[in-house]
C-alpha cells in the first residue's frame, strides 16, 4: 500500500519537473521580443477596439503608434487629448492637440418634410433598401432610416427618432469613432468638429438635384440658392452640384447663413434661441429619448450582447466579426 | 444531362413555382399610339446612347435619336414621329434620373422611308455576315429577355473563339409571362427566318430552339415549320425555373457547363431570346428598328390580362389602362416576371427595350411575410441552380466578412429568386446576397486599380 | 390625385406556401401512425408518455422563451412538438411520468433553448434528453414492456428485452446463433412490429410509410435515411459474412432496435444535419458504420442514439469542408 502511494508520488512529480524543464526551455526558444512600449501604450489606450483611429484594435494601434517616427497624425477619438498626451509621455513624442469631433447627421428631411413614394418591404438595411429607388421616398440622397449607423455603434450613442424618422447622436456618448460614417450607404453621417461651446453649423442635406427638383420631394433641401455663400464673410460656404458645404475651419459660428437659408438646411446647435425668428426643426437637438425609444435602445444592446454570445458558440460562423468589418 | 420524363432540364437545382399563364390564349393585341413618349437614352447594358436630335426638331417613326455611346452601346429610334418635346432627366425603373429623350406625337404618324412595316412574310436573306451585323448594330437590338445586352456584340465572335451551335431562348421560364409564347404561335415563320439570319451571322450550320413543354401548341407550330429546315431543331424541355437563364439552358440543350466567369461562347455557342430573334428578322430585311415590343401585362387582378405589341416609351399606365385599368386592391406593380421582375414605385415610367411584362399583384400578394430564423434545412442550397450556399452567403454578407463570400464564388450568382422563393422561413436571401454581390464587385474593381 | 402608394421590394415577389409550421405538422402527421401504432401495442402507457413529453415540451420551451430568453414565445412552431414526439419515442412505454418530464426539461432546456432555441442548436434536442435518461436512469430506461401485454396497465406490466438485446447477453454468454434465433420474433413480425422495445422504433413499416409521406411533401430528402439504412446494411453484411455464428445478418440489423426511427427522423433533423447532398452522404455513412460498431462491439446493444450525437459533432466541420460542387466547377466539356 505505502509503496504504491510512493510509487505514486514520485512518477508524478518527476513528471511534473521534466515537464517543467521542457516547458522552460521551449518557452526560452520560442520567446518574441516584444517592445515593452507596446504593453504600456496600450495600457494607457481606452480598450474600446472600435477602429476610430484607423487601425483594427488597440492593439494595432499601439504597435504603430511605436513603430511610427511622427506620430503627431495619428489620434485616438475616444481618448481624446488627454490619452493622447499620456502616449506621448510614454514614447517622448510630439502630439498634436486636435479638437474633438462628434457625427453630425447631414439629412433633415423628417417625415414631415419628406414624402413618402413607396413602401419599402423587405430586409431592414439601409444598404439593401437603398438599392431600389435609392430609399422609400422622392429624394435618392436623403436618409434611409432603417438604421445602419444605429446598429454600427458601439457607444450606444445614436437612436433612431420615432417622429422624424433620423437618428440622432448623443453628445455625451458619441466618440467620433467613424463607425457610423462607414456603415451609411448614403454618406449622410460626418465627422464635425465638437465646436466651441459644443456650438456647430452645417448643411443638413445631400442633395444635389436642381433646387426645383429637390425641393419637389423635400420641403428643408439645399436648393442651392448661394444666398448664404453672399452672406458668408469667412468664405466658408461654398456650393457643388447646386449643394451648399460648410468649411468647418473657416466657420465662425457668426450663424448669419442660418437667418438667410430659406429652405432652413443650415443647422445650428446648442446655440441660444434666436430672439427674432423661430428655432429650426433640429433631428439633432433632441437628446432625450421617448420610452419607447429607450424601450428599443434597451432591446438593441440586449440583442447585441446576444448576437456576440452566439457567435463564439457556434463553431461554423469562425470568423471574426470584428476584424472583419474594421478591415473592410 | 438529367433526363425525366423523357424531357430534357438542367441538372443543378431549379424550382417550380406555380405557372399563372394567365394570358397565354390572349391574341396580340396593338396598343394604341401614346400621345407622347419618354425613350431613356440608356435602355441597354453598357454605356448610354448620346442623343443626335435637338428639342424642337421634327422626327419620323423609326429615324435614329441617339447613337452608341461606345462600344458596349445601341442605337435609339424615335418610336412614333413628332416633335422632340424635351431631352431631361427624368426618373427612371432605377431610381435615379437619367436623360430621357421626349417625342410629342404627330397627327398622323410618318414612317422613315426605307421601313417595311407591312406584316408580308419575306424569306431571302440576300446579305453577307458583315451586313447583317451592321443592320443589327444600326437597329439598336438588344437582348429581350430582360439582359438587354446588345445583340451586334454577342454575335460578333472574339477572335480565337469559335462557336457551333446557336442556341435560341423560347423557355419563358418566368411565372405569368408570355409574350415569347404567343411571338412563338404568332409568328412562327418570321422566327425560323430569324434563325436563320442569326446563323449567318454566327457561321453556324446548327441552330437549337428550346421550348419548355407547357408551351405544346408553340411547340408543334414551330417544329412543323423547322422540320422543313436544315439545321434547325426544337426541343421541349421539362418545366423548370430557372430554365430560361443562359447557363442553365445551355447544359440542359447540349449538356456544356459553361465555367465561372466565362461566356456562352467559351463552350462554343451563343443564346439569343426568341423576341430578339424576331427583332434581328425585322431590322435585317424589313429595315424596322427596335421601336416596339410585346409586353404581357398580367395579374390575378386585372380584368384583361393580355399581350400588346407597345412602341418602346409607352407610359406603363397606358399599358395597365389597356388591360382594364389598374385594380382598385393593387398593392405591387411589377416590371418583368415575378421571380426577376422589379417592383415599379411610379407608373408613368416608360416602357424600354427590357420590359418584358408587366404584373400586377393584390395587395394580398404583394407583401413578404417576416423573417425567422434559419432552420438550416438545406432548402435554398438544393435549389441553387448555381451550386451555391445561399443561406451562408447570407450569413457572411451580414457580417461583413466579404472575402468569405468571394471565395464562395457569390459573383456566380444569376439572381434568379429560387432560395428566397423557397426558404420556409422566408429569410431575405437573395436581398443580402445582392448585397454582398456589389461589395465584392466594388472591392475586386479597387484591388484592380490598385 | 392622391394615390396609394405602391409596395417595392426585392426580387422574387413570389414565394412558396411550405412555412416552418408547416414542414414541422408534416413531421407530426409522419409519426402518427408510428404513434397510434404503438398505442395500439402497449396500451395507455404510450399515450401518457407521449402525452406528458409533449406537454413537458411545450411548457417548458414556451417558459424558458418567456422567463429566461425574453423573446416572445413561438410554441406554436412545432418544432417542440416534435422534440416530444421523438422523445417519447424513444422510450419505453411504461417510463414513469417524472422521468418522461426530466427528459423534456433536458432536450428543451439544454439540447436546444441553452443554445439559442430552433435553428441553433448543434445536437438533436430529442436523442440529447434521451441520452441523458438512459444515463441517468439506466434501469428504468432498458426494461421494456412486453407487446400486447397489460395494455391498460401503466406501471406494473410484464416487461422483456429487445431482440438486440437478447442477442448482445446471448453471444455474450457463449449461446449458439441457432439457439438465440429462436427467442425472438420473426422478421416479418419486426417489420409489422410486434417486438418489445422503445415506444415509437417498433414498426419499420408504418416509420417507412411516414417516410415516404415525407419525402412525397418535399419535407426531406432520400438521401440521409436510405444512406443510413444502407451503410449499416452493408456493414453489418460482411461482419456477418466474416463469422456468421457471432454476428446477426443485416436484415436483422436495420429493422431492430432504432435503426428506421433514426434514420428517418432523428438524423434528418434539419438543424443537425450536413448542408450539402456530399456532406450528408458523409455524415449518413458515418452514422451507420458507429451504430453497427456500437451495436456489434460496444456495450450497448442499441448505438443509433450515440452515432447521430456523434456524427452531429461534426457537422459544422463536415459543412466547412464540404461544400456542394457548385456550377461550372468540374468541367468536362470534351
Amino acid at each position: 500500500m505505502n509503496e504504491t502511494i510512493l510509487t505514486t508520488i514520485i512518477t508524478l512529480s518527476s513528471l511534473g519537473a521534466v515537464s517543467a524543464i521542457i516547458l522552460y526551455f521551449i518557452a526560452k526558444k520560442f520567446h518574441v521580443e516584444t517592445d515593452p512600449k507596446i504593453e504600456a501604450v496600450e495600457e494607457v489606450l481606452p480598450a474600446t477596439n472600435c477602429g476610430g483611429c484607423g487601425f483594427p484594435g488597440c492593439r494595432a494601434f499601439a504597435e504603430a503608434l511605436v513603430a511610427a517616427d511622427d506620430i503627431s497624425s495619428m489620434h485616438c477619438p475616444v481618448g481624446g487629448n488627454d490619452v493622447m498626451k499620456k502616449v506621448g509621455e510614454i514614447l517622448g513624442a510630439e502630439v498634436e492637440e486636435k479638437d474633438p469631433y462628434i457625427a453630425v447627421v447631414k439629412c433633415s428631411g423628417s417625415f414631415e418634410h419628406r414624402k413618402k413614394t413607396n413602401v419599402y418591404e423587405g430586409a431592414s438595411n439601409c444598404k439593401i433598401a437603398s438599392l431600389l429607388y435609392g430609399g422609400d421616398t422622392g429624394c435618392a440622397y436623403g436618409c434611409v432610416g432603417l438604421g445602419d449607423c444605429v446598429e454600427s455603434c458601439d457607444f450606444d450613442a445614436m437612436y433612431m427618432d420615432e417622429k422624424t424618422g433620423l437618428p440622432v447622436v448623443l453628445e455625451d456618448k458619441c466618440v467620433a469613432c467613424n463607425a457610423c460614417v462607414v456603415a451609411c450607404p448614403k454618406d449622410i453621417m460626418e465627422l464635425w468638429p465638437k465646436g466651441r461651446k459644443n456650438r456647430r453649423i452645417y448643411v443638413a442635406c445631400m442633395n444635389e438635384e436642381k433646387g426645383g427638383i429637390a425641393k419637389k420631394y423635400c420641403s428643408v433641401a439645399c436648393t442651392g440658392c448661394e444666398k448664404c455663400v453672399e452672406e458668408c464673410r469667412y468664405d466658408a460656404i461654398s456650393v457643388t452640384n447646386s449643394l451648399a458645404v460648410i468649411d468647418p475651419e473657416k466657420c465662425k459660428l457668426c450663424r448669419k447663413c442660418v437667418d438667410v437659408c430659406k429652405s432652413n438646411s443650415i443647422l445650428e446647435i446648442n446655440f441660444p434661441p434666436p430672439k427674432d425668428r423661430a428655432p429650426v426643426d433640429r433631428p439633432d437637438r433632441k437628446l432625450a429619448m421617448t420610452k419607447s425609444e429607450e424601450k428599443m435602445q434597451e432591446e438593441r444592446i440586449l440583442n447585441r450582447v446576444e448576437k456576440q454570445e452566439g457567435e463564439s458558440e457556434n463553431p461554423q460562423q469562425n470568423t471574426n466579426i470584428e476584424q472583419g468589418e474594421k478591415s473592410e | 444531362m438529367f433526363i425525366f420524363n423523357g424531357l430534357k432540364t438542367f441538372s443543378k437545382g431549379g424550382i417550380h413555382p406555380e405557372e399563372n399563364k394567365l394570358s397565354a390564349d390572349q391574341p396580340i393585341q396593338i396598343l394604341p399610339l401614346p400621345g407622347s413618349v419618354s425613350i431613356p437614352i440608356s435602355q441597354h447594358i453598357g454605356t448610354p446612347a448620346v442623343p443626335v436630335v435637338e428639342r424642337g426638331e421634327q422626327v419620323k417613326t423609326g429615324q435614329v435619336i441617339a447613337k452608341t455611346g461606345g462600344f458596349v452601346s445601341a442605337n435609339i429610334h424615335a418610336s412614333i414621329s413628332g416633335k422632340i418635346a424635351k431631352i431631361s432627366d427624368e426618373m427612371d425603373s432605377s431610381g435615379y434620373r437619367r436623360m430621357a429623350i421626349m417625342i410629342r406625337a404627330d397627327k398622323e404618324e410618318q414612317w422613315l422611308d426605307g421601313i417595311d412595316n407591312s406584316g408580308k412574310l419575306i424569306t431571302g436573306i440576300p446579305y453577307s455576315r458583315d451586313e447583317i451585323l451592321q443592320k443589327i448594330l444600326n437597329g439598336g437590338i438588344v437582348g429581350m429577355g430582360g439582359a438587354t445586352f446588345p445583340s451586334h456584340i454577342k454575335l460578333n465572335i472574339p477572335k480565337g473563339k469559335k462557336a457551333d451551335v446557336l442556341i435560341i431562348n423560347g423557355v419563358e421560364c418566368e411565372p405569368y409571362l408570355t409574350a415569347d409564347h404567343r411571338l412563338m404561335i404568332e409568328k412562327p415563320e418570321e422566327l425560323i427566318v430569324g434563325i436563320r439570319i442569326l446563323m449567318i451571322a454566327l457561321g453556324v450550320d446548327k441552330a437549337i430552339l428550346g421550348i419548355e413543354n407547357n408551351k405544346p401548341d408553340a411547340i408543334e407550330k414551330i417544329s412543323s415549320l423547322a422540320g422543313k429546315e436544315k439545321g434547325i431543331q426544337v426541343v421541349p424541355l421539362k418545366v423548370q425555373y430557372p430554365q430560361g437563364g443562359e447557363k442553365q439552358l445551355i447544359k440542359a440543350l447540349i449538356d456544356r457547363e459553361v465555367p465561372s466567369g466565362k461566356l456562352p461562347i467559351d463552350v462554343g455557342t451563343v443564346v439569343h431570346n426568341v423576341g430578339t430573334t424576331y427583332a434581328v428578322y425585322e431590322a435585317v430585311l424589313k429595315n424596322k428598328p427596335l421601336i416596339e415590343r410585346i409586353v404581357t401585362v398580367t395579374g390575378k387582378s386585372v380584368k384583361n390580362p393580355g399581350n400588346f405589341l407597345t412602341r418602346i416609351g409607352s407610359p406603363v399606365n397606358a399599358l395597365i389602362e389597356a388591360a382594364g385599368g389598374l385594380p382598385e386592391n393593387t398593392g405591387k406593380v411589377i416590371s418583368g416576371g415575378p421571380m426577376m421582375g422589379k417592383a415599379l414605385n411610379d407608373l408613368d415610367i416608360p416602357v424600354t427595350k427590357g420590359t418584358s411584362g408587366i404584373l400586377i399583384l393584390d395587395e394580398k400578394e404583394a407583401h413578404r411575410k417576416a423573417s425567422k430564423v434559419c432552420i438550416r434545412c438545406t432548402k435554398c442550397v438544393q435549389v441553387c441552380p448555381m451550386g451555391l450556399e445561399p443561406f451562408y452567403l447570407q450569413n457572411m454578407t451580414m457580417r461583413g466578412n466579404f472575402d468569405e463570400i468571394e471565395a464562395n464564388r457569390i459573383l456566380d450568382c444569376i439572381e434568379c429568386g429560387s432560395c428566397s422563393y423557397i426558404c420556409p422561413s422566408n429569410r431575405e436571401l437573395l436581398d443580402y446576397i445582392r448585397l454582398g454581390k456589389s461589395t465584392v464587385t466594388n472591392l475586386i474593381r479597387e484591388r484592380q486599380r490598385v | 390625385m392622391e394615390t396609394k402608394l405602391l409596395t417595392v421590394s426585392h426580387s422574387p415577389h413570389i414565394h412558396q406556401v411550405q412555412s416552418i409550421p408547416r414542414i414541422m405538422y408534416d413531421v407530426v402527421i409522419a409519426l402518427l401512425p408510428a404513434l397510434i401504432f404503438s398505442v395500439y401495442v402497449f396500451g395507455l402507457g404510450a399515450l401518457m408518455v407521449t402525452l406528458a413529453a409533449v406537454l413537458s415540451s411545450l411548457f417548458f420551451e414556451y417558459v424558458i422563451a418567456k422567463y429566461i430568453i425574453k423573446r416572445k414565445p413561438d410554441i406554436l412552431d412545432g418544432s417542440a412538438i416534435i422534440t416530444g414526439i421523438l422523445l417519447a419515442f424513444n422510450v419505453p412505454s411504461n417510463l414513469p411520468i417524472w422521468i418522461v418530464v426530466i427528459g423534456s426539461f433536458v432536450a428543451i432546456g439544454i439540447g436546444k433553448m441553452s443554445f439559442g432555441g430552433l435553428g441553433n442548436n448543434p445536437f438533436n434536442p430529442a436523442l440529447v434528453g434521451r441520452v441523458f435518461l438512459l444515463i441517468s436512469f439506466p434501469v428504468q430506461m432498458t426494461t421494456w414492456p412486453v407487446p400486447f401485454q397489460d395494455r391498460m396497465s401503466f406501471a406494473d406490466t410484464v416487461t422483456g428485452a429487445t431482440p438486440l438485446s437478447i442477442i448482445k447477453e446471448g453471444i455474450k454468454n457463449g449461446e449458439s446463433m441457432t439457439s438465440l434465433m429462436k427467442q425472438i420474433p420473426s422478421y416479418t413480425e419486426f417489420l409489422i412490429g410486434s417486438q418489445a422495445g422503445s415506444l415509437g422504433e417498433i414498426s419499420a413499416f408504418l416509420l417507412i410509410l411516414g417516410f415516404l409521406y415525407l419525402v412525397y411533401r418535399k419535407v426531406i430528402t432520400w438521401h440521409i435515411p436510405v444512406t443510413i439504412i444502407a451503410t449499416m446494411f452493408i456493414f453489418s453484411g460482411i461482419l456477418w459474412l466474416g463469422n456468421p455464428e457471432q454476428n446477426m445478418d443485416p436484415i436483422f440489423h436495420i429493422l431492430t432496435g432504432g435503426a428506421m426511427l433514426g434514420a428517418i427522423y432523428m438524423a434528418t433533423d434539419y438543424v443537425t444535419s450536413p448542408m450539402s447532398i456530399r456532406g450528408m452522404y458523409i455524415y449518413s455513412v458515418g452514422i451507420g458504420v458507429i451504430t453497427i460498431l456500437i451495436r456489434v462491439f460496444g456495450a450497448y446493444p442499441e448505438g443509433v442514439s450515440f452515432a447521430i450525437l456523434i456524427l452531429n459533432a461534426f457537422v459544422p466541420l463536415i459543412n466547412k469542408y464540404v461544400k456542394p460542387i457548385s456550377f461550372g466547377e468540374k468541367v468536362k466539356n470534351g
